[in-house]
């Protein structure tokens, strides 16, 4: 493919035109009576290029990535899989995406179905009661749910309760999230296999708690064994257990968080529930709870009535809104589809598929490269590098060489227990031999570290673009084309 | 799951145990699921398909004359078009640059968009929405704003805006005070009085309002600067084509809702919210942005930046723990500009202004209707009041398919024009009005 | 090996103190500027602004990491480095000679209670 680095300005001709709009058949420019004094004083320097010229620029730039369609991503923590067209399908319907927000709820109930038919099949699929579709993304999802947590202890007037418990192992979002929904973050420690450490967990549960957050399995891909004990200790405490659902698909058919004690949880339908990127979004992250919290859950709600037709309702009770509406409804649409899709006969198949695929890589990777925790992972598992420690080729480096080789690479440098982390999540979209085919490079990534290192270290070799200098990007940003004009 | 029988004996033996349950021997029994999941059986993509549509035979597509911040505009087909290219739609977020120039650039041609349209220096990759947007602007001033926790609303923005910031501002620990409008707009008055109290962060101000007000802010920007404030405009990024941008009234961060950008109305989402700042702020702005620089060979190329502050603020002192963006759906913004281009932008503004004119002529010429606001310029959305039931006269249109205005209550009606409706639309909603 | 100054004082968070008169010289330590790597940008405070002890004045940020400033002293800031508004990276070239703020010290005994060089080299070494 020719290399392509155009930007869409730099394609633009005064005059040219890429629409079409009817003519102005009211006879009169009203726009012309506004007072100057609230009109902009020049138009804005946009693109002038034909439909031809966005074609085949916005073409070419998709030619430029990297996508599941494209090939593997053994991305730790994210849940990449297959995202079924269909689901794109059905989601386009115009019968949906033409349906404003405020219209009479009596002429979406289709809409109002759906999101209730969803919300419900989540409730079942995690063992709790309600779910709230409307928070945006998986990081919505948490400050949403940390906001039920203090807003059902602000109810009780229990107002002392605002530190939230995070293992040091978690993920960095867990304390922005608390920190925003105005909750102190302490640390608890986690045993050398990413676990909490229950004996340091006691001493820092007193009545300022307001609750724990966790995920099962733990970041180490490692299912926490004593989540019973745990939960037992924290409820008695008065706090609140809350789930990181980020790790949720290697329980489907297996484990349902509500079993386990927990009383909030996000799912990420852009993980679990196979709702495509984007790219880094549109996600969603519905929020579910127990009952006795739903009235907390932000307004407004869905509610299904006697007579089987559905409103759009505002609790008084409720945290408030976190959202205009009722969140990404066209996300929704593709995560109800692969759950009918997939059927009550499927959907228990995931969980134990996705964590067979990750024990295989990491059974047949582990004499190249270090495993620090040993035995049975869920659906994902770190190595701590490469075996050989003494060829010199960092984490980084491999994960770059993954990139000549047609794969994207593993999540790396996370989770911090170790010093060159490389986390590995296949999921249970990926077949054996697309398995055998990453297993293969990945052990020719190994023997090139000790045979030519020098491959290795300067990858990625023969990607459209090479290693970028981010040091004179983060000093001197360059961030519209205006800048990168005015620079040249 | 591409798995056979064959494949997972293979696996199972490397792996070397007995079948696949073994995997989850580590998990106490009393958690372990044993029944089936109460939803229905596996359905074929036939049966799937039947399946939304009968339930999308339970909406009604009407023809929209509402808005109320989600407004019925045209989207031209190649939009969506390309917006299907699945190695847009299936990309992870661009963390590894050297194969994701692809978003990477076009997030890049995002910025630089929505700068031209604020005016401002620097945009984020995109927020949620509009709503979630403008509490990050709360957070962005009252951050810069040191030892000052206060922030203003006016009345005037979009109830649901305001119901959003206030939940967050309730939860983080912010004070918020919503200064009520006066005769539709904002009140500086009441806003200079309370700035004189010397704990004020910022001011939040729309443009249009709630009502399609096109305020003027002459004098704001000056008042809270020299009161040591910021000012921050929540604005629709359509209009912001032939608007006085937010960096003319000399606003410190602007935000809002790119649902006017084309983008379907998708009962309520996704849609993005976007946020810009001057680069005095840029440190201060959450989430993602993209810079350009060169790659070890020379070539430009486009990468994420500023992660280090992303990082930092995700500690504890995070005000904002947003680690997204709404990639596709500033895909969907980038092409839709492109293609109305630099022209485009202004006929549409043009033939909405001028539709929803003319259907506001006809109505107060009616005398069944007058002006809610009289002399107060609008752009697409207006108010206007009538003795007639509300309830009763959409409830008549609705029987035409036809979604009319928002009931405000009191027998004010907010009607929304975009450059989608046609004088032929407009006319038989008067027709059904004056019956 | 980082380099380390006799006659400054230093707090366990990576700065160093020349006092002066009542007038307190702070910068970040050679340690530090390695630790983080390149440095795009120097988050000063302003003239004038009250910095108290142990408390956060500002912010240095590599490309990868971002620090808190974490004040020795307590007092007013009377001058901040312009200079690493425009050239931040002059941390890197040396620590030392690019100081990042004065600050008239209100309590000029805080700076016994900071760590002298030994006992500075020793934390660097842990």
């Amino acid at each position: 493919m020719k290399y392509y680095d155009k930007l869409i300005f730099e394609l633009s001709r005064p005059g040219r035109k890429g629409y079409e709009l009817p003519a102005n058949e009211y006879g009169k420019d009203a726009m012309a009576d506004m007072p100057a004094a609230v009109m902009r004083g020049e138009k804005a320097e946009l693109p002038e290029v034909s439909e031809l010229d966005v074609v085949r620029h916005y073409t070419n730039l998709s030619m430029k990535n990297f996508g599941v369609d494209t090939g593997f991503y053994p991305l730790g923590s994210c849940t990449m899989k297959y995202n079924p067209k269909i689901n794109e399908e059905v989601a386009a319907m115009p019968a949906f995406t033409r349906i404003h927000p405020l219209q009479d709820p009596a002429t979406a109930q289709g809409a109002l179905e759906l999101y209730y038919n969803l919300q419900k099949a989540l409730a079942n699929i995690a063992g709790l009661y309600e779910f709230t579709l409307n928070p945006y993304a998986g990081a919505h999802g948490e400050l949403t749910g940390l906001m039920v947590m203090r807003q059902y202890h602000l109810a009780n007037g229990d107002t002392k309760r605002t530190k939230v418990i995070v293992p040091n192992s978690a993920h960095g979002t867990n304390p922005a999230s608390a920190m925003v929904a105005g909750l102190q973050v302490v640390e608890v420690k986690s045993k050398p296999n990413g676990s909490i450490d229950v004996e340091d967990l006691k001493p820092l549960l007193d009545d300022t708690v307001a609750g724990i957050m966790m995920t099962n399995p733990n970041t180490l891909g490692m299912f926490e064994t004593e989540i019973m004990e745990i939960a037992a200790l924290v409820h008695e405490a008065g706090g609140l257990l809350y789930y990181d659902g980020a790790n949720l698909n290697p329980l489907l058919g297996k484990v349902r968080p509500g079993d386990m004690g927990f009383d909030i949880m996000h799912i990420n339908l852009h993980k679990t529930f196979s709702t495509p990127h984007g790219g880094g979004g549109p996600g969603s992250g519905p929020v579910g709870v127990v009952e006795h919290l739903a009235k907390f859950l932000p307004n407004p709600r869905v509610k299904k009535n006697a007579d089987g037709s559905f409103s759009i309702v505002a609790d008084e009770e409720s945290l408030g809104s976190i959202s205009s509406f009722l969140g990404n409804f066209g996300v929704m649409m593709k995560a109800y589809a692969y759950i009918l899709t997939l059927g009550k006969e499927n959907l228990k198949n995931v969980g134990p598929l996705a964590t067979l695929n990750a024990n295989y890589i990491k059974e047949s990777l582990k004499d190249d490269y270090l495993l620090p925790i040993g035995g049975v992972c869920k659906h994902e598992f770190v190595f701590d590098g490469l075996k050989d420690k003494s060829t010199g080729v960092t984490t980084l480096n491999v994960a770059k060489r993954l990139l000549d080789y047609g794969f994207h690479a593993p999540t790396i440098y996370f989770p911090l227990l170790f010093h060159e982390s490389m986390m590995i999540e296949p999921t249970e979209t990926e077949s054996l031999e697309t398995l055998d085919e990453f297993i293969e490079v990945m052990h020719k990534v190994a023997a090139e570290a000790r045979e030519t290192p020098d491959d290795v270290k300067n990858a990625p070799l023969t990607t459209i673009v090479r290693k970028l200098d981010e040091t004179t990007a983060a000093k001197n940003p360059i961030l519209t084309y205006r800048q990168l004009k005015a620079e040249a | 799951m591409p798995h056979t029988e064959a494949d997972i004996r293979v696996m199972l033996d490397k792996i070397g145990v007995e079948k696949i349950d073994d995997l989850y021997a580590d998990v106490p029994q009393e958690v372990i699921f044993r029944q089936d999941y109460d939803i229905p059986s596996a359905m074929s993509e036939i049966e799937l398909r039947r399946h939304f549509e009968a339930l999308g035979a339970k909406n009604r597509e009407l023809t929209v004359f509402a808005g109320g911040g989600v407004y019925d505009h045209y989207s031209p087909s190649t939009v969506a078009h390309l917006l299907g290219r699945s190695e847009f739609y299936t990309a992870y977020t661009p963390y590894q640059p050297e194969i994701s120039q692809g978003t990477l650039t076009y997030i890049f041609e995002y910025q630089s968009i929505i700068s031209e349209l604020t005016g401002m220096e620097a945009t984020n990759a995109s927020m949620y929405d509009g709503a979630t947007a403008t509490a990050e602007a709360m957070f962005m001033m009252v951050a810069s704003a040191r030892k000052k926790n206060r922030v203003l609303l006016s009345g005037t923005l979009h109830d649901h805006v305001i119901r959003v910031v206030e939940t967050y501002a309730k939860f983080h620990g912010v004070e918020v005070t919503v200064v009520p409008e006066k005769d539709g707009v904002s009140d500086f008055e009441a806003v200079c009085a309370e700035m004189e109290k010397g704990d004020v962060a910022g001011v939040i101000v729309p443009t249009p309002n709630k009502y399609g007000i096109v305020e003027d802010f002459t004098g704001w920007a000056d008042a809270i600067h020299a009161a040591k404030g910021y000012l921050a405009i929540n604005a629709d990024p359509s209009a912001l084509a032939v608007l006085r941008t937010p960096a003319e009234w000399g606003a410190d961060v602007a935000c809002g809702d790119g649902q006017t950008l084309g983008m379907p109305m998708s009962f309520g989402g996704p849609y993005l919210g976007f946020i810009s700042c001057g680069k005095g702020m840029l440190r201060k702005m959450p989430g993602r942005v993209v810079g350009a620089t060169k790659d070890a060979d020379g070539k430009r190329a486009f990468v994420l930046t500023l992660q280090a502050r992303e990082q930092h603020i995700r500690r504890e002192k995070a005000t904002s723990n947003i680690c997204s963006n709404q990639s596709l759906m500033a895909l969907y913004a980038t092409i839709y500009v492109a293609l109305m281009g630099k022209e485009g932008m202004v006929e549409l503004n043009r033939l909405a202004c001028d539709g929803a004119h003319y259907l506001y002529n006809r109505l107060v010429e009616s005398g069944k209707f007058e002006a809610a606001f009289p002399g107060k310029p609008f752009l697409k959305e207006f108010v206007v009041k009538t003795s007639m039931d509300v309830k009763a006269l959409n409830e008549r249109l609705l029987k035409e398919g036809i979604m009319g205005g928002l009931d405000l209550g009191n027998g004010m009606i907010e009607f929304a024009v975009t450059e989608k409706r046609t004088k032929e639309e407009i006319d038989q909603l008067i027709t059904l009005m004056l019956a | 090996m980082s380099k380390i100054l006799d006659d400054l004082r230093y707090a366990d968070s990576h700065e160093w103190v020349k006092l002066e008169g009542d007038i307190a010289t702070v910068g970040i330590t050679d340690y530090a500027q390695h630790a983080l790597g390149n440095i795009v940008y120097v988050d000063m405070p302003e003239v004038g602004d009250e910095v108290v002890a142990g408390e956060e004045f500002g912010a240095v940020e590599s490309v990868k990491a971002a620090s808190d400033l974490i004040s020795p002293v307590s007092g007013e800031v009377v001058e901040i480095n312009e200079a690493l508004g425009d050239s931040p990276e002059l941390v890197n070239e040396d620590a030392f000679c690019n100081w990042i703020m004065k600050v008239k010290v209100s309590d000029p005994a805080e700076i016994e209670g900071l760590l002298d060089a030994a006992a500075y080299a020793k934390i660097c070494e842990e």
